[in-house]
């Protein structure tokens, strides 16, 4: 296990180290300096040549990546070029936003994909399975953004149920608070539920027609006990890709945010794309990609922890 | 299992070089057929979506209004209003026409990415799982890359520094969807590479290309198709939201990912009318996911005996 362990861990730093030069090349594969962009026309030349000097622009691409990945390496992802405050800061904030939505919406989504997809696959083929796996797909197909919306449309619209947007100020109360994330966390928790109540019920009819299945009923177990063995069987596959939702959870809430108003890295994505803050981008990036790396780490490691055969 | 492939080894060296494919089970598709018409589901879905097809390429025909051409007097007027049937937007142009020129839009920024997906991942899953060795090695590990990204996360990265517009925003989905692509088919290629008859194929003497031609990509193309219809609904739904951010399509266009956003602020006047482009993107994607599974169930042999 310790041996699996390691090795996964060095198969991980080949990866990390392409992640960031993907992140840096992205940012140059639109022909032009940062600063160049974001300089008034009128500008003269010196204040220019002082700008790029300031932020480093004016070293050859191979220093500036590589200064940028030593300062990455210690948590220092530079100023903002577009209001000069550390970049750090804001994206911790914001992550710290975001990831209070993530984890939420993985629990909601997660346990309720997970009794959808078992119930589901229990009660094959009769009418419970067929609502739940309607449920599932409409997860899966609905586009959440527009959800969001006709979720602000009925609760804060029509009814003045939620709070259309933001996240409250931190003098309110913590019900008040909580309400502004209610409606951000159900859309977000769609997802997930749909995913992983589709791959539940997939997986526990697979190992439903297995012959251990049949073997523990015929040795006398009754339904339960028969249901725990099936859930140990199908741990690993649905664990493995509640790793990537949740992946996705942090990384991909940027269009849920947009509509929420909620300052989270998706915004902080955002704002950083229409502004052309390259530092900003290239650090939330940076950091989102590789938490996902490490996410994907533990999740291996998880799966070989309850699966032996996993380790080879 | 020893004694078929002597059987088909024989089988092999006697025929002549034309009848050397892989042999589908006899009347495979033909079972598949049955088995969708029987299927009340999958035949729905197909017709809406032929239905929305037809709408989005009949554009002129059905929208019997010009989409580009507003009026300040019909500003957001409500579903039902005489002239505009599904109402208007915030600048007066007529909803239904717009609806229907947007389908062309949003049709072809969703299915478009994943046939270029299909055919450069399928490609080089190919080379990978064949040439093993450093080309394969590097086509994965530069895929495990790109693997590591959140896909909408990637997608809006280079979608935004590339700046707005379809063809960039076709082109940053592309790349997202190519690494699963790769991976399934490089997958299958290796799979089909150990096959019995393939190594028989290989015994008797067929070339590299025909062996990739004949047995593998029939293999290939099966399990990558099923994975790209069921890509195509993520797909419609990305596309659309990259416009919903102002990254995709330009306005003054009409596609329902744009629409939706620029109807965002009617919703405190019009929410009925400004919810309907997203019922059109979750219609369009709903029937592309139930078209899926029920190709794959149908095209499964091991669910139905």
């Amino acid at each position: 296990m310790l041996i699996f362990i390691a090795r996964r861990i060095l198969q991980a730093i080949p990866i990390l180290f392409g992640v960031s030069l993907v992140v840096f090349g992205l940012v140059h594969i639109v022909p032009g300096n940062p600063i160049d962009l974001l300089m008034p026309p009128e500008a003269s030349p010196e204040v220019i040549a002082q700008m790029k000097k300031a932020f480093g622009f004016d070293q050859p691409l191979y220093m500036q990546y590589l200064l940028w990945l030593a300062r990455a390496f210690r948590g220092d992802f530079g100023l903002s070029v577009f209001n000069a405050t550390p970049v750090w800061g804001q994206l911790m904030t914001a992550l710290g936003n975001t990831f209070v939505l993530a984890i939420l919406a993985a629990i909601l989504g997660f346990t309720l994909g997970v009794v959808f997809g078992l119930l589901a696959a229990m009660f094959h083929g009769r009418w419970a399975d067929k609502v739940f796996s309607a449920i599932a797909t409409t997860g899966v197909s609905l586009p959440h953004y527009w959800f969001a919306i006709v979720l602000v449309m009925v609760c804060a619209v029509l009814h003045d149920w939620l709070p259309a947007q933001g996240m409250g100020d931190d003098s309110l109360p913590l019900y008040q608070r909580l309400q502004y994330l209610v409606m951000p966390v159900i859309t977000l928790s769609l997802i997930p539920m749909g995913v992983i109540g589709r791959l539940v019920r997939a997986t526990v009819l697979e190992i439903l027609g297995q012959e251990f299945v049949g073997a523990l009923t015929a040795k006398g177990l009754t339904r339960w006990p028969v249901i725990r063995h099936v859930c140990k069987n199908a741990a690993p596959p649905v664990l493995a890709l509640m790793g990537l939702q949740f992946g996705y959870l942090l990384g991909g809430s940027i269009l849920v945010e947009t509509v929420f108003n909620w300052p989270g890295s998706g915004n902080l994505l955002n704002l950083a794309i229409f502004r052309r803050d390259i530092p900003v981008l290239q650090a939330t990036i940076l950091v989102l990609a590789s938490f996902f790396v490490v996410l994907n780490l533990f999740v291996d490691i998880a799966q070989a922890a309850i699966d032996p055969r996993i380790r080879r | 299992m020893s004694q078929t492939t002597v059987d088909f080894v024989t089988r092999q060296l006697t025929m002549s070089e034309e009848t050397l494919q892989a042999p589908p089970a006899p009347g495979y598709w033909r079972a598949v057929g049955q088995r969708l018409a029987r299927d009340p589901v999958t035949i729905t879905v197909t017709i809406i979506l032929l239905l929305i097809v037809f709408i989005s390429l009949g554009a002129p025909l059905v929208a019997g209004a010009d989409p580009y051409a507003g009026s300040v007097m019909m500003r957001l007027k409500p579903i039902g209003t005489p002239g505009h049937w599904l109402g208007t937007d915030e600048t007066g142009r007529d909803l239904w026409a717009r609806l229907c020129y947007g389908g062309r839009l949003s049709l072809l920024a969703g299915i478009l990415p994943v046939m270029i997906s299909l055919v450069v991942g399928g490609f080089l899953g190919i080379v990978a799982g064949y040439v093993s060795g450093l080309p394969g090695t590097l086509i994965m590990r530069t895929m495990d890359v790109f693997y590591a990204f959140p896909s909408i996360l990637l997608a809006i990265a280079i979608c935004g520094l590339l700046g707005n517009g379809l063809s960039n925003s076709v082109i940053a989905l592309a790349l997202v969807f190519i690494p699963p692509m790769v991976r399934i088919s490089e997958t299958v290629t290796t799979q089909a590479r150990q096959l019995d008859f393939v190594e028989a194929a290989r015994a008797s003497g067929t070339t590299t290309m025909q062996i990739i031609r004949h047995h593998v990509l029939a293999n290939v193309l099966g399990s990558i198709l099923v994975y790209a219809t069921s890509l195509i609904s993520v797909s419609i739904i990305l596309s659309a939201g990259l416009s919903f951010l102002g990254l995709g399509v330009t306005p003054p266009q009409a596609e329902w990912g744009l629409m939706l956003n620029s109807l965002r602020q009617a919703i405190y006047v019009q929410p009925y009318v400004a919810a309907l482009p997203g019922v059109m993107i979750f219609l369009t994607s709903m029937c592309f996911n139930l078209m899926s599974d029920g190709f794959r169930s149908a095209m499964d042999v091991r669910l139905n005996k």
